[in-house]
């Protein structure tokens, strides 16, 4: 079915001549969402009935010359994302059973604007993760085959997102970023993902992980698709002591720019050992194919980035475990019961809670205890604003930054996983930009020996998406990338 | 800096997370590789920088002390494991 693999701008241009009506569409994309989630896990919720009503409704509008700018369009929200009565789950079992009574600002934002939601993605527990294994509901599935044929992590944590989207079962998806789990599942599953300035997004209503890193961002099939979804998803929130009160520019436009004369920073440290040599020759592509374009390229230093991962690991976990202390059984949520108040509290978490959260919270709890506060998180904290100091300083001198989004591409269910810090190491090139809380979005540039997807990632100066979304085009252009995933709608597996 | 099976107990405690004994050893090992590798921040010369603490560097806002939301208690209380009237319910706490 071809209007599976229309971008949402050309959906948009046949639900505005008619071509197509946002129930067909709707109809199209459920039917897609029946035949492939059970391959995919991508989605923990299917909400086949609200959509056709949205659906309808969108229809109703565009008749009456009053659609929205995204009437029709069907998505797919991760589910950290709150969804007034719908369950919604973090992908934990401790969250089993919880109906937000509310929706967040994020998702109400673009459910005024007409969107289509097919249903809840699947995550890492907590959006702790970097391959969707950690879900109490299952771990998604890549739908992009490695040439050994076993299946692959979507990466995570908005790995249901990444796979739904690259999988054409929705034309674009919500994904929350805290060290680069927009961006990461963005490469493994060849689409365009975009983590915006912290402040730029409201994060209420979404299930807090670590408050000073999350960010709510788009992942869509194309640059010109983020950039429509981010501007829907952006603006003010008085709701959100961290939200920033700025205009919203228009991103869909920033797409269209020349990039000629642009300053485009090339961070000698993301040179790491061990990365696979196609990640190095994308690279290499990618400063080529932008100099092309008449943007100057710079070599900088980013001094602290091997830093980076480590500050991650205590500032992280320490808000995770503050954040996570409300998982009690009192309000909501799974209980087991106890001896007391206390056995209920420690039975309950025991019970709901996954491994690799008790591991964060762990150690987050220890980070944050009499005696180690100083020494490590006050600690990492220091390290964090040199991190960001490094950025400022690189920004003086240069408008972005280009690097690999990732040091390999897609891997399998078992491998890295020897040690939680193995896992953690896939984070090493999107971990520095949530420290300093400045815009970074992967695109895809090319296969891997393997035919695996991997992505190059801009990083832009805060408050400065439409820089990033003019060389993000840019790539995407000189990329010129079609590969597609094995599994997809519409394909004879 | 090793933590020992004593310590993981006390923050399993302090994090209110029921342990088994048969979870200690598996998880003392994965602590202290994370622990292990976040030790290398010692390297970093830190001396005068102010902490970044959150994900801006402006400050917090304000906003006036007043009520804003609420008069809902049926949603409030519609998630809850257990409750008496318009109450959350726990069990009985006895000091």
């Amino acid at each position: 079915m071809k209007m599976l693999d229309w971008t949402i701008v050309e959906t948009l241009a046949a639900l505005d001549s008619a071509k197509v009506s946002a129930l067909e569409l709707a109809e199209a994309h459920i039917a897609a969402v029946g035949s492939l989630n059970p391959h995919l896990n991508a989605f923990i919720t299917i909400t086949p009935e609200i959509a056709r009503k949205q659906a309808h409704a969108a229809d109703v509008a565009r008749r009456a010359g009053a659609a929205p700018a995204l009437a029709g369009v069907p998505l797919a929200i991760k589910d950290l994302f709150c969804s007034e009565n719908v369950r919604t789950t973090a992908g934990s079992k401790i969250l089993g059973p919880f109906i937000p009574p509310y929706e967040s600002t994020v998702t109400g934002k673009l459910l005024s604007a007409g969107a289509v939601v097919l249903g809840k993605a699947n995550l890492d527990e907590f959006a702790m993760g970097s391959s969707n294994i950690t879900s109490a509901y299952g771990p998604a599935t890549n739908p992009w085959k490695r040439d050994d044929g076993v299946k692959l992590v979507p990466g995570g944590s908005s790995g249901g997102s990444a796979s739904a989207v690259a999988a054409r079962i929705a034309m674009g998806a919500t994904g929350t970023d805290t060290g680069g789990s927009i961006r990461q599942p963005a490469s493994f599953c060849g689409i365009v993902g975009i983590k915006p300035t912290y402040g730029r997004c409201s994060r209420f209503g979404i299930i807090a992980f670590a408050s000073s890193l999350d960010q709510a961002g788009p992942m869509a099939r194309s640059v010109e698709d983020c950039a429509i979804l981010l501007e829907i998803m952006s603006g003010f929130d008085p709701k959100d002591s961290t939200s920033a009160d700025r205009t919203v520019p228009n991103f869909r436009a920033a797409c269209g720019r020349n990039i000629a004369g642009m300053r485009v920073g090339i961070p000698l440290e993301y040179r790491v050992s061990g990365m696979a040599p196609e990640i190095e020759k994308l690279w290499q592509a990618g400063i080529e194919w932008l100099k092309q374009e008449g943007a100057e390229i710079f070599d900088v230093s980013l001094p602290h980035t091997k830093y980076g991962l480590p500050v991650y690991y205590i500032v992280a976990p320490a808000e995770a475990s503050s954040n996570l202390a409300r998982y009690d059984g009192v309000r909501f949520g799974a209980r087991v019961e106890g001896e007391d108040l206390i056995e209920m509290y420690e039975r309950t978490r025991a019970a709901g809670f996954g491994a690799e959260v008790k591991r964060r919270i762990m150690i987050g709890t220890y980070v944050l205890s009499e005696g180690y506060y100083d020494a490590y998180y006050l600690k990492a904290q220091k390290v964090r604003s040199l991190i960001l100091r490094d950025f400022r300083e690189a920004f003086a001198n240069v408008d972005v930054l280009l690097t690999p989004t990732t040091p390999s591409a897609a891997f399998a269910v078992g491998e890295k996983m020897d040690d939680p810090v193995t896992m953690y190491l896939n984070d090493v090139f999107t971990v520095p930009a949530s420290l300093a809380g400045v815009p970074a979005m992967s695109v895809p540039a090319g296969l891997d020996a393997r035919g695996l997807p991997l992505g190059l990632q801009v990083i832009g100066r805060h408050f400065d998406e439409e820089s990033v979304f003019a060389i993000a085009a840019a790539l995407e252009r000189a990329a010129d990338f079609r590969s597609l995933p094995q599994l997809r709608a519409g394909a004879t597996p | 800096m090793s933590l020992d099976p004593a310590t993981v107990r006390r923050i399993a405690k302090l994090a209110r997370i029921h342990l088994d004994e048969d979870e200690l050893p598996r998880l003392q090992k994965e602590l202290n590789t994370i622990l292990g590798y976040v030790e290398q921040l010692a390297e970093v010369n830190v001396e005068g920088v102010i902490p970044l603490s959150g994900g801006t560097e402006a400050a917090m806002r304000m906003r006036e002390d007043v009520v804003s939301d609420g008069g809902y208690p049926e949603k409030i209380l519609a998630n809850a494991p257990d409750r008496i009237g318009n109450f959350f319910a726990v069990p009985k706490v006895v000091e």
